[in-house]
């Protein structure tokens, strides 16, 4: 359980994030949607700690994170996988060699059992056989699998991913929401997912947040995203015509 | 400027920590010596052997007069080679080389998020990436210093052998005459300060890039061009310090 409370964050006179207030459960996919620019990302990474809100506190199963030392920090860390926008391979690895970081790090396994876990978080992403490949070498939407990979590695308590099907293509986009979504309920993984694809967050959400203009702005589940009545969240959503049609048809 | 300087510090201070794995972090230093230390190897010959062979002949040229003994032209070879050249010099030269590659492989791992990966798995990024380049740079640079001293004297050499303005005798007699051990330590210590100003500099000029790939390259000439003002001052301070 992560619970956010209060974070402002600005960036010196634009207000990005208001006095947002969201918890996110274990076990479930939450998802963040917002237009571009609405602050979703600064809001991932203000609660990781890579911004530094100005106000409000963060909770992971009740240990407070954003004044905690940087020793407490990265222990937490340890448990948190992320996925970023643009992926954020190390480009100096093999694809191998990037999902292995985490574990050659912070594991005690030996260099099979780290070669067979790697096989195997690279099987689930449909990776296998690119092992040394490097990042250079494969397409965009690889880079992100790869990066999901690299994420679940290390079996994380807390799974961050921002935008993590944006540049894949529909079938391959939704693999990888199943696959986010299963690993969620197998490890029972506190996950929030950042997105403005409409069709994910259909297909895998739980719990949806809707920021507008830096605050929580609608909160719900993925029935009620249709009937809400919020103007903001009905731009947002039914801003294409397939969705249009289907609000019409739903009616 | 303090603010920088402040900056700087506290870079430094999240650097000198302790790995978190022995093994890995030995590896890195390896990497770091290879990129640092062995792809360097090459330029530092080249200019060496040049710059040894012609300071001999511009003082063999200069010191023409018959009054002016000949094994002065071996001595002014050696003792340039070893007080200014092999050390201040090659590292203005490595200022350019090492610390631009340094800048811009940070600046870029910075503005593709790469470093804000490594921070989100509990590494200390500072200290993965920089301290390694510090020591791998901190072992082969006085190598690279004794190599290039090797190397331009043996410039001259090969000067002495060809020129007739000097015999390979003189030559030889200059190298070996009024030799002060101390110069060669001295030049040492100022390679090994250097080695830490070309990397710690660099790094931290790459470590705050923010924004796009245009911001990468002005780190990096931001690296160079400090790394070489400081390594002049350093150069004037140590030399104040250890031969006055
Ligand atoms: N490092 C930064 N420095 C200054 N301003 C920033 C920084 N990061 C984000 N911002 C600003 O914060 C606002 C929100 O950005 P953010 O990246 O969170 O948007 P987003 O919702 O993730 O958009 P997208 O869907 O396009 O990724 C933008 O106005 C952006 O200009
Ligand atoms: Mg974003």
């Amino acid at each position: 359980m992560i619970e956010v409370k209060n974070i402002s964050k600005s960036f010196n006179k634009n207000k990005v994030l208001k006095n947002v207030n969201v918890d996110f459960e274990p076990g479930k996919v939450s998802m963040v949607i917002g237009k571009s620019g609405s602050g979703k990302t600064v809001l991932l990474k203000s609660i990781i700690g890579l911004h530094k809100p100005e106000e409000g506190k963060i909770f992971f199963d009740s240990r407070e994170f954003i004044n905690a030392n940087i020793k407490f920090k990265r222990q937490i860390r340890e448990e948190i996988g992320m996925v970023f926008q643009g992926g954020a391979l190390f480009t100096s690895l093999t694809v191998e060699d990037n999902v292995r970081f985490a574990l050659d790090l912070f594991s005690n396994k030996t260099k099979a059992e780290k070669k067979k876990r790697v096989d195997f978080c690279l099987e689930r992403v449909d990776m296998q056989g690119s092992n040394d490949l490097f990042p250079a070498e494969i397409s965009g939407g690889m880079q992100k699998r790869v990066s999901i990979a690299r994420a679940i590695v290390l079996n994380p308590k807390y799974l961050f991913c921002d935008e993590p099907n944006s540049g894949l293509d529909p079938q391959t986009a939704i693999i990888i929401d199943k696959l986010i979504r299963e690993i969620t309920l197998e490890y029972n993984i506190t996950t929030i997912v950042n997105t403005h694809d409409m069709n994910s967050v259909m297909e895998i959400a739980d719990n949806i947040y809707f920021i507008n203009d830096g605050q929580k702005w609608w909160n719900g589940g993925r029935d009620d995203i249709f009937h809400s009545d919020n103007i903001e969240l009905n731009d947002f959503v039914f801003a294409s015509e397939l969705y249009k049609k289907i609000k019409d048809v739903s009616k | 400027m303090f603010t920088v300087v402040g900056k700087y510090l506290v870079l430094m201070g999240n650097v000198f920590t302790k790995p978190v794995r022995g093994s890995i972090f030995f590896k890195r230093i390896l990497d770091e010596i290879e990129q640092i230390g062995v792809d360097s190897l090459w330029i530092v010959s080249i200019v060496s052997i040049f710059m040894g062979a012609v300071l001999t002949l511009q003082v063999a040229i200069n010191f023409e007069a018959p009054y002016i003994p000949k094994y002065l032209i071996g001595l002014s070879a050696r003792d340039t080679m070893i007080l200014e050249f092999s050390s201040t010099i090659i590292c203005l030269i490595l200022a350019g080389k090492v610390g631009s590659n340094i800048a811009s492989e940070i600046g870029t791992m910075r503005i593709t998020e790469q470093i804000d990966a490594l921070e989100i798995m509990g590494v200390n990024s500072a200290n993965y990436l920089i301290l390694p380049k510090m020591i791998a740079a901190f072992v082969t640079f006085p190598i690279l210093n004794i190599l290039s001293i090797i190397l331009g004297i043996f410039g001259g050499f090969v000067v002495a052998t060809f020129a007739d303005t000097v015999t390979v005798y003189d030559y030889l007699y200059g190298l070996n005459y009024a030799f002060v051990p101390f110069y060669v330590t001295y030049s040492l210590i100022k390679i090994c300060v250097f080695s830490v100003i070309i990397t710690s500099v660099s790094s931290f000029y790459g470590y705050y890039t923010s924004g796009g790939a245009l911001e990468v390259g002005k780190s990096s000439t931001k690296a160079v061009v400090y790394s070489i003002i400081l390594v002049l001052l350093f150069n004037l301070i140590l030399t104040q310090v250890l031969l006055t």
